[in-house]
Protein backbone atom coordinates (compact mmCIF):
# COMPACT_ATOMS: atom_id res chain seq x y z
CA UNK A 1 0.00 0.00 0.00
CA UNK A 2 1.55 3.70 -0.67
CA UNK A 3 0.75 6.27 2.25
CA UNK A 4 0.91 9.82 2.25
CA UNK A 5 3.15 10.96 5.68
CA UNK A 6 1.99 14.97 5.89
CA UNK A 7 4.61 16.58 8.37
CA UNK A 8 2.51 19.24 10.15
CA UNK A 9 3.72 22.89 10.69
CA UNK A 10 5.00 24.44 13.76
CA UNK A 11 6.07 27.82 14.76
CA UNK A 12 9.45 27.36 13.83
CA UNK A 13 8.77 26.25 10.25
CA UNK A 14 5.90 28.71 10.25
CA UNK A 15 8.19 31.43 11.02
CA UNK A 16 10.46 30.51 8.01
CA UNK A 17 13.42 28.80 10.93
CA UNK A 18 15.69 26.59 8.70
CA UNK A 19 16.74 23.55 10.63
CA UNK A 20 19.57 22.95 12.68
CA UNK A 21 22.13 21.51 11.35
CA UNK A 22 22.13 18.61 13.57
CA UNK A 23 18.50 17.88 12.67
CA UNK A 24 19.37 18.37 9.05
CA UNK A 25 22.03 15.82 9.23
CA UNK A 26 19.79 12.79 11.29
CA UNK A 27 16.77 13.69 8.36
CA UNK A 28 19.39 13.05 5.74
CA UNK A 29 20.09 9.50 7.47
CA UNK A 30 16.61 9.12 7.74
CA UNK A 31 15.49 9.67 4.42
CA UNK A 32 19.01 7.23 3.27
CA UNK A 33 17.22 4.98 5.46
CA UNK A 34 13.78 4.91 3.84
CA UNK A 35 15.52 4.49 0.58
CA UNK A 36 17.12 1.71 1.09
CA UNK A 37 14.42 -0.14 2.37
CA UNK A 38 12.52 0.40 -0.14
CA UNK A 39 9.94 2.86 1.19
CA UNK A 40 10.55 6.11 -0.14
CA UNK A 41 9.05 6.81 -3.09
CA UNK A 42 8.56 11.00 -2.99
CA UNK A 43 8.81 13.54 -0.44
CA UNK A 44 9.32 17.24 -0.56
CA UNK A 45 9.67 20.09 2.04
CA UNK A 46 7.12 23.04 1.50
CA UNK A 47 7.84 26.48 2.20
CA UNK A 48 5.95 28.23 5.43
CA UNK A 49 2.01 29.23 4.61
CA UNK A 50 3.48 32.97 4.29
CA UNK A 51 4.68 32.00 0.71
CA UNK A 52 1.47 29.91 -0.02
CA UNK A 53 -1.90 30.71 -1.55
CA UNK A 54 -5.22 29.57 -0.93
CA UNK A 55 -8.27 29.53 -3.64
CA UNK A 56 -11.98 29.29 -2.07
CA UNK A 57 -14.69 27.67 -4.18
CA UNK A 58 -17.93 28.74 -3.37
CA UNK A 59 -20.59 28.35 -6.17
CA UNK A 60 -19.26 29.96 -9.57
CA UNK A 61 -16.84 32.53 -7.43
CA UNK A 62 -12.99 31.59 -6.81
CA UNK A 63 -11.60 33.71 -4.28
CA UNK A 64 -7.33 33.91 -3.77
CA UNK A 65 -6.21 34.47 -0.79
CA UNK A 66 -2.59 35.01 0.13
CA UNK A 67 -0.83 33.14 2.92
CA UNK A 68 0.06 32.82 6.01
CA UNK A 69 -2.68 31.67 6.94
CA UNK A 70 -3.37 31.68 10.72
CA UNK A 71 -3.78 27.92 12.15
CA UNK A 72 -0.77 26.78 12.41
CA UNK A 73 -1.78 22.97 13.35
CA UNK A 74 -3.56 22.00 10.35
CA UNK A 75 -1.02 23.43 8.17
CA UNK A 76 1.46 21.25 6.24
CA UNK A 77 5.74 21.82 6.11
CA UNK A 78 6.31 18.75 3.97
CA UNK A 79 4.86 15.29 2.62
CA UNK A 80 6.37 11.95 2.16
CA UNK A 81 4.90 8.81 -0.55
CA UNK A 82 5.92 5.68 1.18
CA UNK A 83 5.56 2.31 -0.11
CA UNK A 84 4.43 -0.07 3.14
CA UNK A 85 2.62 -2.92 3.46
CA UNK A 86 0.61 -1.47 6.28
CA UNK A 87 -0.45 1.08 8.32
CA UNK A 88 1.37 -0.55 11.31
CA UNK A 89 4.44 -0.66 9.11
CA UNK A 90 4.05 3.31 8.27
CA UNK A 91 3.71 3.92 12.13
CA UNK A 92 6.55 2.41 13.14
CA UNK A 93 8.57 4.45 10.32
CA UNK A 94 7.36 7.36 11.47
CA UNK A 95 8.26 6.60 15.40
CA UNK A 96 12.23 6.96 14.00
CA UNK A 97 11.64 10.27 12.34
CA UNK A 98 14.20 12.24 13.97
CA UNK A 99 13.51 14.87 16.79
CA UNK A 100 16.92 15.84 18.20
CA UNK A 101 15.21 18.82 19.92
CA UNK A 102 12.51 17.09 21.44
CA UNK A 103 10.54 19.82 19.82
CA UNK A 104 6.05 19.21 19.77
CA UNK A 105 5.25 17.98 16.27
CA UNK A 106 2.37 16.24 14.67
CA UNK A 107 2.83 13.74 11.79
CA UNK A 108 -0.11 12.53 9.99
CA UNK A 109 -0.16 8.96 7.94
CA UNK A 110 -3.00 8.61 5.19
CA UNK A 111 -3.50 5.66 3.04
CA UNK A 112 -3.09 6.67 -0.77
CA UNK A 113 -6.72 5.35 -2.69
CA UNK A 114 -5.22 2.59 -4.97
CA UNK A 115 -6.63 0.06 -7.25
CA UNK A 116 -5.33 -2.35 -5.99
CA UNK A 117 -7.76 -5.05 -5.66
CA UNK A 118 -8.65 -5.64 -8.43
CA UNK A 119 -9.97 -9.40 -7.57
CA UNK A 120 -13.67 -8.87 -8.73
CA UNK A 121 -12.48 -7.96 -12.37
CA UNK A 122 -10.32 -10.27 -13.28
CA UNK A 123 -12.21 -13.59 -14.91
CA UNK A 124 -10.61 -16.45 -16.12
CA UNK A 125 -10.97 -15.25 -19.41
CA UNK A 126 -9.20 -12.11 -19.05
CA UNK A 127 -6.54 -14.35 -17.75
CA UNK A 128 -6.35 -16.35 -20.79
CA UNK A 129 -6.03 -12.56 -22.73
CA UNK A 130 -3.13 -12.14 -20.67
CA UNK A 131 -1.00 -14.53 -22.46
CA UNK A 132 -1.54 -12.40 -25.98
CA UNK A 133 -0.86 -9.33 -24.05
CA UNK A 134 2.15 -11.13 -22.26
CA UNK A 135 3.94 -11.09 -26.09
CA UNK A 136 2.08 -8.07 -27.15
CA UNK A 137 2.47 -5.54 -23.94
CA UNK A 138 6.22 -4.19 -24.98
CA UNK A 139 5.90 -4.36 -28.66
CA UNK A 140 2.35 -2.72 -28.50
CA UNK A 141 0.62 -4.45 -31.31
CA UNK B 1 7.55 3.54 24.30
CA UNK B 2 3.61 2.14 23.94
CA UNK B 3 2.13 2.42 20.94
CA UNK B 4 -1.51 3.59 22.26
CA UNK B 5 -4.98 1.99 21.21
CA UNK B 6 -2.80 -0.30 18.40
CA UNK B 7 -2.39 -3.86 18.39
CA UNK B 8 1.10 -4.66 19.70
CA UNK B 9 0.68 -7.85 18.36
CA UNK B 10 0.17 -5.93 14.57
CA UNK B 11 3.13 -3.67 15.33
CA UNK B 12 5.43 -6.55 16.35
CA UNK B 13 4.44 -7.87 12.66
CA UNK B 14 5.41 -4.64 11.15
CA UNK B 15 8.92 -4.35 13.01
CA UNK B 16 9.24 -7.91 11.81
CA UNK B 17 8.85 -6.93 7.83
CA UNK B 18 11.23 -3.94 8.66
CA UNK B 19 13.81 -5.74 10.74
CA UNK B 20 13.79 -9.42 9.72
CA UNK B 21 15.92 -9.87 6.77
CA UNK B 22 18.79 -7.53 8.29
CA UNK B 23 18.55 -9.40 11.55
CA UNK B 24 18.54 -12.94 9.59
CA UNK B 25 21.58 -11.58 7.39
CA UNK B 26 23.56 -10.41 10.56
CA UNK B 27 23.05 -13.77 12.37
CA UNK B 28 24.01 -15.60 9.90
CA UNK B 29 27.18 -13.91 9.18
CA UNK B 30 27.78 -14.74 12.86
CA UNK B 31 26.53 -18.33 12.78
CA UNK B 32 27.43 -19.37 9.08
CA UNK B 33 24.36 -21.02 8.41
CA UNK B 34 21.22 -19.54 7.17
CA UNK B 35 18.84 -22.23 8.51
CA UNK B 36 20.26 -21.95 12.39
CA UNK B 37 20.07 -18.05 11.54
CA UNK B 38 16.47 -18.24 10.85
CA UNK B 39 15.08 -20.37 13.79
CA UNK B 40 17.72 -17.79 16.11
CA UNK B 41 15.82 -14.59 14.58
CA UNK B 42 12.23 -16.38 14.63
CA UNK B 43 12.86 -16.77 18.57
CA UNK B 44 13.67 -13.61 18.80
CA UNK B 45 10.43 -13.07 17.18
CA UNK B 46 8.73 -15.04 19.34
CA UNK B 47 10.48 -13.35 22.17
CA UNK B 48 9.19 -10.07 21.58
CA UNK B 49 5.90 -11.36 21.02
CA UNK B 50 5.45 -12.73 24.53
CA UNK B 51 7.66 -9.42 25.90
CA UNK B 52 6.39 -6.11 24.49
CA UNK B 53 2.57 -6.57 25.23
CA UNK B 54 3.97 -6.05 28.75
CA UNK B 55 7.21 -3.66 28.28
CA UNK B 56 5.90 -2.11 25.68
CA UNK B 57 7.97 -1.78 22.00
CA UNK B 58 11.39 -1.10 22.39
CA UNK B 59 12.35 2.39 21.26
CA UNK B 60 15.44 0.62 19.03
CA UNK B 61 13.42 -2.96 18.12
CA UNK B 62 15.71 -3.82 15.62
CA UNK B 63 18.66 -4.20 17.97
CA UNK B 64 16.52 -5.91 20.91
CA UNK B 65 15.87 -8.82 18.11
CA UNK B 66 19.35 -8.50 17.49
CA UNK B 67 20.76 -8.72 20.97
CA UNK B 68 18.06 -11.58 21.91
CA UNK B 69 19.07 -13.86 18.91
CA UNK B 70 22.36 -13.73 19.60
CA UNK B 71 21.45 -15.18 23.36
CA UNK B 72 19.42 -17.55 22.18
CA UNK B 73 22.13 -18.87 19.70
CA UNK B 74 24.84 -18.82 22.44
CA UNK B 75 22.54 -20.74 24.83
CA UNK B 76 21.65 -23.35 21.59
CA UNK B 77 25.58 -24.10 20.88
CA UNK B 78 26.45 -24.00 24.71
CA UNK B 79 23.48 -26.53 25.20
CA UNK B 80 24.66 -28.45 22.27
CA UNK B 81 27.93 -28.28 23.00
CA UNK B 82 28.85 -27.72 19.90
CA UNK B 83 31.90 -26.98 18.69
CA UNK B 84 34.24 -24.29 20.87
CA UNK B 85 35.02 -22.32 17.60
CA UNK B 86 31.36 -21.35 16.73
CA UNK B 87 30.72 -20.10 20.21
CA UNK B 88 33.39 -18.34 19.91
CA UNK B 89 32.24 -17.18 16.37
CA UNK B 90 29.31 -15.94 18.07
CA UNK B 91 30.80 -14.13 20.91
CA UNK B 92 33.01 -11.99 18.31
CA UNK B 93 31.00 -8.60 17.08
CA UNK B 94 34.14 -7.95 14.66
CA UNK B 95 33.66 -8.42 11.15
CA UNK B 96 34.24 -11.35 9.67
CA UNK B 97 35.33 -10.70 5.22
CA UNK B 98 36.50 -13.15 3.21
CA UNK B 99 38.71 -12.15 0.09
CA UNK B 100 35.52 -11.65 -2.11
CA UNK B 101 33.99 -9.47 -0.22
CA UNK B 102 36.51 -6.83 -1.06
CA UNK B 103 34.00 -5.91 -4.24
CA UNK B 104 31.90 -4.75 -1.77
CA UNK B 105 33.68 -2.11 0.37
CA UNK B 106 33.27 0.37 -2.63
CA UNK B 107 29.58 -0.63 -3.17
CA UNK B 108 28.39 -1.00 0.27
CA UNK B 109 30.30 1.21 3.82
CA UNK B 110 28.00 -0.71 5.58
CA UNK B 111 28.95 -3.98 7.01
CA UNK B 112 24.77 -4.70 7.74
CA UNK B 113 24.68 -3.98 3.74
CA UNK B 114 27.13 -6.60 3.26
CA UNK B 115 25.28 -9.29 5.41
CA UNK B 116 21.72 -8.24 3.73
CA UNK B 117 23.55 -8.70 0.09
CA UNK B 118 25.23 -12.14 1.25
CA UNK B 119 21.25 -13.26 2.13
CA UNK B 120 20.41 -12.19 -1.40
CA UNK B 121 22.93 -13.72 -2.92
CA UNK B 122 22.55 -17.20 -0.77
CA UNK B 123 18.46 -17.05 -0.97
CA UNK B 124 19.03 -16.97 -5.11
CA UNK B 125 21.74 -19.53 -5.08
CA UNK B 126 21.78 -21.42 -8.58
CA UNK B 127 22.21 -24.94 -6.64
CA UNK B 128 18.71 -24.28 -6.04
CA UNK B 129 15.59 -24.74 -8.01
CA UNK B 130 14.13 -21.75 -9.34
CA UNK B 131 10.74 -22.69 -6.86
CA UNK B 132 13.19 -23.01 -3.97
CA UNK B 133 14.46 -19.75 -4.21
CA UNK B 134 11.49 -17.61 -4.46
CA UNK B 135 10.48 -19.36 -2.02
CA UNK B 136 13.60 -18.59 0.47
CA UNK B 137 13.59 -15.02 -1.06
CA UNK B 138 10.26 -13.89 0.07
CA UNK B 139 10.65 -16.07 3.54
CA UNK B 140 14.55 -14.30 3.97
CA UNK B 141 14.14 -11.12 2.68
CA UNK B 142 10.67 -9.91 2.39
CA UNK B 143 9.90 -11.43 5.79
CA UNK B 144 6.77 -13.41 4.54
CA UNK B 145 5.32 -16.47 6.54
CA UNK B 146 5.00 -19.58 4.80
CA UNK B 147 1.04 -18.65 5.01
CA UNK B 148 1.50 -15.34 3.02
CA UNK B 149 3.89 -17.41 0.38
CA UNK B 150 1.13 -20.21 0.13
CA UNK B 151 -1.59 -17.95 -0.25
CA UNK B 152 0.15 -15.29 -2.93
CA UNK B 153 1.01 -18.40 -4.85
CA UNK B 154 -2.16 -20.09 -4.55
CA UNK B 155 -0.71 -22.89 -3.21
CA UNK B 156 -1.06 -25.52 0.14
CA UNK B 157 1.19 -24.33 3.25
CA UNK B 158 2.87 -27.11 3.70
CA UNK B 159 4.20 -27.51 0.26
CA UNK B 160 6.04 -23.77 0.58
CA UNK B 161 6.87 -25.52 3.99
CA UNK B 162 8.63 -28.42 2.52
CA UNK B 163 10.06 -26.63 -0.25
CA UNK B 164 11.69 -23.91 2.35
CA UNK B 165 13.22 -27.08 4.43
CA UNK B 166 14.41 -28.74 1.52
CA UNK B 167 16.02 -25.67 -0.19
CA UNK B 168 17.66 -24.73 3.37
CA UNK B 169 19.25 -28.72 3.40
CA UNK B 170 20.32 -28.40 -0.12
CA UNK B 171 22.18 -24.95 1.05
CA UNK B 172 23.49 -26.73 4.03
CA UNK B 173 24.51 -30.24 2.19
CA UNK B 174 26.02 -28.07 -0.91
CA UNK B 175 28.42 -25.99 1.53
CA UNK B 176 27.21 -22.77 -0.17
CA UNK B 177 29.39 -20.12 1.64
CA UNK B 178 27.07 -17.41 3.19
CA UNK B 179 29.53 -14.53 0.98
CA UNK B 180 29.00 -12.59 -1.81
CA UNK B 181 30.23 -14.03 -5.13
CA UNK B 182 33.83 -12.94 -5.86
CA UNK B 183 34.08 -10.57 -8.78
CA UNK B 184 34.45 -13.35 -11.34
CA UNK B 185 31.38 -14.74 -10.85
CA UNK B 186 28.92 -11.90 -9.61
CA UNK B 187 27.37 -10.75 -13.25
CA UNK B 188 25.87 -14.39 -13.59
CA UNK B 189 25.10 -14.75 -9.92
CA UNK B 190 23.97 -11.52 -10.14
CA UNK B 191 21.74 -12.52 -13.05
CA UNK B 192 20.31 -15.25 -11.27
CA UNK B 193 18.83 -12.50 -8.17
CA UNK B 194 17.35 -10.49 -10.85
CA UNK B 195 15.62 -13.18 -12.26
CA UNK B 196 14.23 -14.50 -8.80
CA UNK B 197 13.20 -10.77 -8.33
CA UNK B 198 11.15 -10.36 -11.85
CA UNK B 199 9.77 -13.60 -11.50
CA UNK B 200 8.38 -12.34 -8.23
CA UNK B 201 7.07 -9.09 -9.82
CA UNK B 202 5.87 -11.42 -12.80
CA UNK B 203 3.53 -13.56 -10.62
CA UNK B 204 2.14 -10.21 -9.35
CA UNK B 205 1.70 -8.29 -12.87
CA UNK B 206 0.46 -11.32 -14.63
CA UNK B 207 -0.65 -14.22 -12.54
CA UNK B 208 -0.50 -17.68 -13.83
CA UNK B 209 -2.75 -18.93 -11.87
CA UNK B 210 -6.35 -18.17 -9.58
CA UNK B 211 -9.03 -16.28 -10.65
CA UNK B 212 -6.86 -12.40 -9.99
CA UNK B 213 -4.84 -11.24 -12.92
CA UNK B 214 -3.25 -9.14 -10.29
CA UNK B 215 -1.48 -9.79 -7.33
CA UNK B 216 -0.51 -5.98 -6.22
CA UNK B 217 1.45 -7.66 -3.03
CA UNK B 218 4.11 -9.77 -4.99
CA UNK B 219 4.78 -7.19 -7.08
CA UNK B 220 4.99 -4.41 -4.19
CA UNK B 221 7.65 -7.09 -2.90
CA UNK B 222 9.54 -7.12 -6.00
CA UNK B 223 9.85 -3.67 -6.37
CA UNK B 224 10.79 -3.40 -3.11
CA UNK B 225 13.50 -5.79 -3.41
CA UNK B 226 14.80 -4.49 -6.38
CA UNK B 227 14.65 -0.72 -5.11
CA UNK B 228 16.88 -2.28 -2.25
CA UNK B 229 19.36 -3.57 -4.21
CA UNK B 230 19.84 -0.95 -6.39
CA UNK B 231 21.27 0.43 -3.17
CA UNK B 232 23.24 -2.23 -2.37
CA UNK B 233 24.91 -2.44 -6.04
CA UNK B 234 24.38 0.88 -7.12
CA UNK B 235 27.48 0.34 -9.42
CA UNK B 236 25.17 -2.65 -11.50
CA UNK B 237 23.51 -1.62 -14.30
CA UNK B 238 21.05 -4.29 -14.68
CA UNK B 239 19.71 -3.66 -11.24
CA UNK B 240 19.10 -0.24 -12.05
CA UNK B 241 17.44 -1.90 -15.29
CA UNK B 242 15.42 -4.48 -13.40
CA UNK B 243 14.15 -1.58 -10.84
CA UNK B 244 13.34 0.72 -13.99
CA UNK B 245 11.46 -2.31 -16.15
CA UNK B 246 9.41 -2.83 -12.99
CA UNK B 247 8.32 0.28 -11.83
CA UNK B 248 7.54 1.12 -15.56
CA UNK B 249 5.34 -2.15 -15.89
CA UNK B 250 3.67 -0.96 -12.54
CA UNK B 251 2.85 2.25 -13.29
CA UNK B 252 0.34 1.07 -16.13
CA UNK B 253 -1.76 -1.30 -13.41
CA UNK B 254 -4.13 1.18 -13.52
CA UNK B 255 -4.83 1.62 -17.26
CA UNK B 256 -4.54 -2.00 -18.18
CA UNK B 257 -8.23 -3.03 -17.33
CA UNK B 258 -10.87 -1.19 -18.78
CA UNK B 259 -14.10 -0.14 -16.38
CA UNK B 260 -15.91 -3.56 -17.40
CA UNK B 261 -12.93 -5.77 -16.53
CA UNK B 262 -11.77 -6.23 -19.56
CA UNK B 263 -7.93 -6.16 -20.23
CA UNK B 264 -6.48 -2.79 -22.26
CA UNK B 265 -3.59 -2.93 -25.07
CA UNK B 266 -0.80 -0.78 -24.26
CA UNK B 267 -1.67 1.54 -27.48
CA UNK B 268 -5.34 1.32 -26.12
CA UNK B 269 -4.38 2.31 -22.49
CA UNK B 270 -6.19 5.79 -21.15
CA UNK B 271 -2.31 7.47 -20.13
CA UNK B 272 -3.62 10.00 -18.13
CA UNK B 273 -4.14 6.66 -15.55
CA UNK B 274 -1.25 5.32 -15.96
CA UNK B 275 0.78 5.94 -12.02
CA UNK B 276 3.15 9.05 -13.28
CA UNK B 277 5.21 8.69 -9.87
CA UNK B 278 5.96 5.32 -10.92
CA UNK B 279 6.73 6.66 -14.54
CA UNK B 280 9.71 8.67 -13.01
CA UNK B 281 10.95 6.72 -10.51
CA UNK B 282 10.96 4.02 -13.51
CA UNK B 283 12.55 6.78 -16.19
CA UNK B 284 15.09 7.94 -13.37
CA UNK B 285 16.02 4.04 -12.80
CA UNK B 286 16.63 3.58 -16.06
CA UNK B 287 19.12 6.86 -16.62
CA UNK B 288 20.95 5.25 -13.15
CA UNK B 289 21.53 2.05 -15.15
CA UNK B 290 23.14 4.15 -18.20
CA UNK B 291 25.34 6.53 -15.71
CA UNK B 292 26.75 3.59 -14.52
CA UNK B 293 28.58 2.76 -17.88
CA UNK B 294 28.99 -0.67 -17.24
CA UNK B 295 27.43 -3.41 -19.41
CA UNK B 296 23.82 -3.60 -19.70
CA UNK B 297 21.79 -6.55 -20.93
CA UNK B 298 18.38 -7.80 -21.05
CA UNK B 299 16.40 -5.61 -18.45
CA UNK B 300 18.03 -2.31 -19.31
CA UNK B 301 17.06 -2.66 -22.98
CA UNK B 302 13.60 -3.91 -22.38
CA UNK B 303 13.24 -0.78 -19.59
CA UNK B 304 14.83 1.04 -22.64
CA UNK B 305 11.50 -0.28 -24.88
CA UNK B 306 9.03 0.52 -21.83
CA UNK B 307 10.64 3.30 -21.54
CA UNK B 308 9.57 4.60 -24.92
CA UNK B 309 6.24 4.25 -24.15
CA UNK B 310 6.40 5.98 -21.08
CA UNK B 311 7.81 8.94 -22.72
CA UNK B 312 4.76 9.36 -25.44
CA UNK B 313 2.11 11.35 -23.87
CA UNK B 314 0.41 10.17 -27.07
CA UNK B 315 0.49 6.59 -29.07
CA UNK B 316 1.37 8.22 -32.35
CA UNK B 317 4.14 9.84 -30.90
CA UNK B 318 6.01 6.77 -29.64
CA UNK B 319 9.33 6.39 -30.77
CA UNK B 320 9.17 3.25 -32.85
CA UNK B 321 12.55 3.50 -34.56
CA UNK B 322 14.55 2.93 -31.24
CA UNK B 323 12.19 0.73 -29.83
CA UNK B 324 12.93 -1.62 -33.10
CA UNK B 325 17.08 -0.90 -32.06
CA UNK B 326 16.46 -1.79 -28.49
CA UNK B 327 14.79 -5.36 -29.83
CA UNK B 328 17.89 -5.51 -32.21
CA UNK B 329 19.88 -5.55 -28.89
CA UNK B 330 17.65 -7.56 -27.25
CA UNK B 331 17.39 -10.11 -29.90
CA UNK B 332 21.29 -10.68 -30.00
CA UNK B 333 21.34 -10.90 -25.84
CA UNK B 334 18.46 -13.09 -25.59
CA UNK B 335 17.22 -15.16 -28.91
CA UNK B 336 14.25 -15.97 -28.64
CA UNK B 337 11.10 -16.74 -31.42
CA UNK B 338 8.94 -14.08 -29.16
CA UNK B 339 11.15 -11.39 -28.95
CA UNK B 340 11.59 -11.59 -32.89
CA UNK B 341 7.84 -11.32 -33.51
CA UNK B 342 7.74 -8.42 -30.71
CA UNK B 343 10.49 -7.32 -33.25
CA UNK B 344 8.66 -7.56 -36.21
CA UNK B 345 5.52 -5.43 -34.59
CA UNK B 346 8.01 -2.73 -33.66
CA UNK B 347 9.41 -2.53 -37.23
CA UNK B 348 6.21 -2.63 -39.27
CA UNK B 349 5.51 0.48 -36.82
CA UNK B 350 8.38 2.20 -37.95
CA UNK B 351 9.05 1.01 -41.31
CA UNK B 352 5.72 0.18 -42.52
CA UNK B 353 4.10 -3.59 -42.82
CA UNK B 354 6.63 -4.65 -45.30
CA UNK B 355 9.68 -4.57 -43.36
CA UNK B 356 7.93 -6.60 -40.25
CA UNK B 357 6.03 -8.85 -43.32
CA UNK B 358 10.00 -9.88 -43.78
CA UNK B 359 10.38 -10.57 -40.10
CA UNK B 360 7.47 -12.50 -39.85
CA UNK B 361 8.06 -14.75 -42.89
CA UNK B 362 11.41 -16.17 -41.38
CA UNK B 363 9.51 -16.80 -38.31
CA UNK B 364 7.30 -19.10 -39.88
CA UNK B 365 9.19 -22.35 -39.90
CA UNK B 366 9.86 -21.86 -36.34
CA UNK B 367 8.69 -25.04 -34.41
CA UNK B 368 8.44 -23.12 -31.03
CA UNK B 369 5.78 -20.36 -32.30
CA UNK B 370 4.19 -23.71 -33.87
CA UNK B 371 0.65 -23.17 -32.24
CA UNK B 372 1.18 -19.69 -31.21
CA UNK B 373 -1.77 -17.67 -32.13
CA UNK B 374 -0.46 -14.61 -32.22
CA UNK B 375 2.18 -15.32 -35.52
CA UNK B 376 -0.72 -15.62 -37.76
CA UNK B 377 -2.85 -12.71 -36.27
CA UNK B 378 0.61 -10.44 -36.35
CA UNK B 379 0.95 -11.76 -40.00
CA UNK B 380 -2.55 -11.61 -41.03
CA UNK B 381 -2.81 -7.85 -40.09
CA UNK B 382 0.08 -6.94 -41.86
CA UNK B 383 -1.15 -8.69 -45.15
CA UNK B 384 -4.49 -7.04 -44.34
CA UNK B 385 -2.36 -2.95 -44.35
CA UNK B 386 -0.20 -4.62 -47.76
CA UNK B 387 -3.59 -4.50 -49.28
CA UNK B 388 -3.44 -8.69 -49.52
CA UNK B 389 -7.06 -9.61 -48.07
CA UNK B 390 -7.59 -12.90 -48.81
CA UNK B 391 -4.11 -14.13 -47.48
CA UNK B 392 -4.66 -12.27 -44.91
CA UNK B 393 -8.35 -13.55 -43.96
CA UNK B 394 -6.78 -16.91 -44.24
CA UNK B 395 -3.98 -16.13 -41.51
CA UNK B 396 -6.44 -14.87 -39.18
CA UNK B 397 -8.70 -17.56 -39.69
CA UNK B 398 -5.13 -19.60 -38.80
CA UNK B 399 -4.98 -17.67 -35.53
CA UNK B 400 -8.60 -18.23 -34.86
CA UNK B 401 -8.48 -21.98 -34.66
CA UNK B 402 -4.79 -21.83 -32.65
CA UNK B 403 -6.23 -19.96 -29.62
CA UNK B 404 -8.53 -21.57 -27.03
CA UNK B 405 -10.19 -18.28 -25.80
CA UNK B 406 -13.85 -18.38 -27.26
CA UNK B 407 -13.48 -13.98 -26.75
CA UNK B 408 -10.22 -14.19 -28.92
CA UNK B 409 -11.73 -16.48 -31.27
CA UNK B 410 -14.33 -14.47 -32.08
CA UNK B 411 -12.45 -11.18 -32.66
CA UNK B 412 -10.34 -13.02 -34.85
CA UNK B 413 -12.97 -14.01 -36.58
CA UNK B 414 -14.51 -10.93 -37.09
CA UNK B 415 -11.14 -9.98 -38.48
CA UNK B 416 -11.18 -12.14 -40.84
CA UNK B 417 -15.22 -11.50 -42.17
CA UNK B 418 -13.53 -7.67 -42.63
CA UNK B 419 -10.83 -8.61 -45.26
CA UNK B 420 -13.33 -10.23 -46.92
CA UNK B 421 -15.78 -7.27 -48.00
CA UNK B 422 -15.36 -4.94 -50.28
CA UNK B 423 -12.29 -1.71 -48.90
Amino acid sequence: MRVMVLIKATEQSEAGEMPSQELLEQMTAFNEELVRAGVMLAGEGLHPSSAGVRVEFSGAERKVIDGPFAETKELLAGYWVWQVRSMEEAVEWVRRIPNPTGEHGVVEIRPVFEADDFGEEFTPELREREERLRAQTEAGA
Amino acid sequence: MSVAGRDVTRTIEAVWRIESARLIAGIARLVRDVALAEDLAQEALVAALEQWPESGVPDNPGAWLMATAKHRGVDRLRRAEVHQRKTEELGRDAELRSPADDYLAAAADDPFDDDLLRLIFTACHPVLSPDARVALTLRLLCGLTTREIARAYLTSESTVAQRIVRAKRTLSVAHVPFAVPGRDELRERLASVLDVIYLIFNEGYSATAGERLIRPELMEEALRLGRILAELLPGEAEVHGLVALMELQASRTRARISPSGDQVLLLEQDRSRWDWLLVGRGLRALERAYATRGPIGPYTLQAGIAACHARARRPQDTDWERIVALYDGLAQLMPSPVVELNRAVAAGMAFGPQAALEIVDRLREEPALESYHLLPSVRGDLLDKLGRPDEARAEFERAAQRTANSRQRAALLERADACASPR
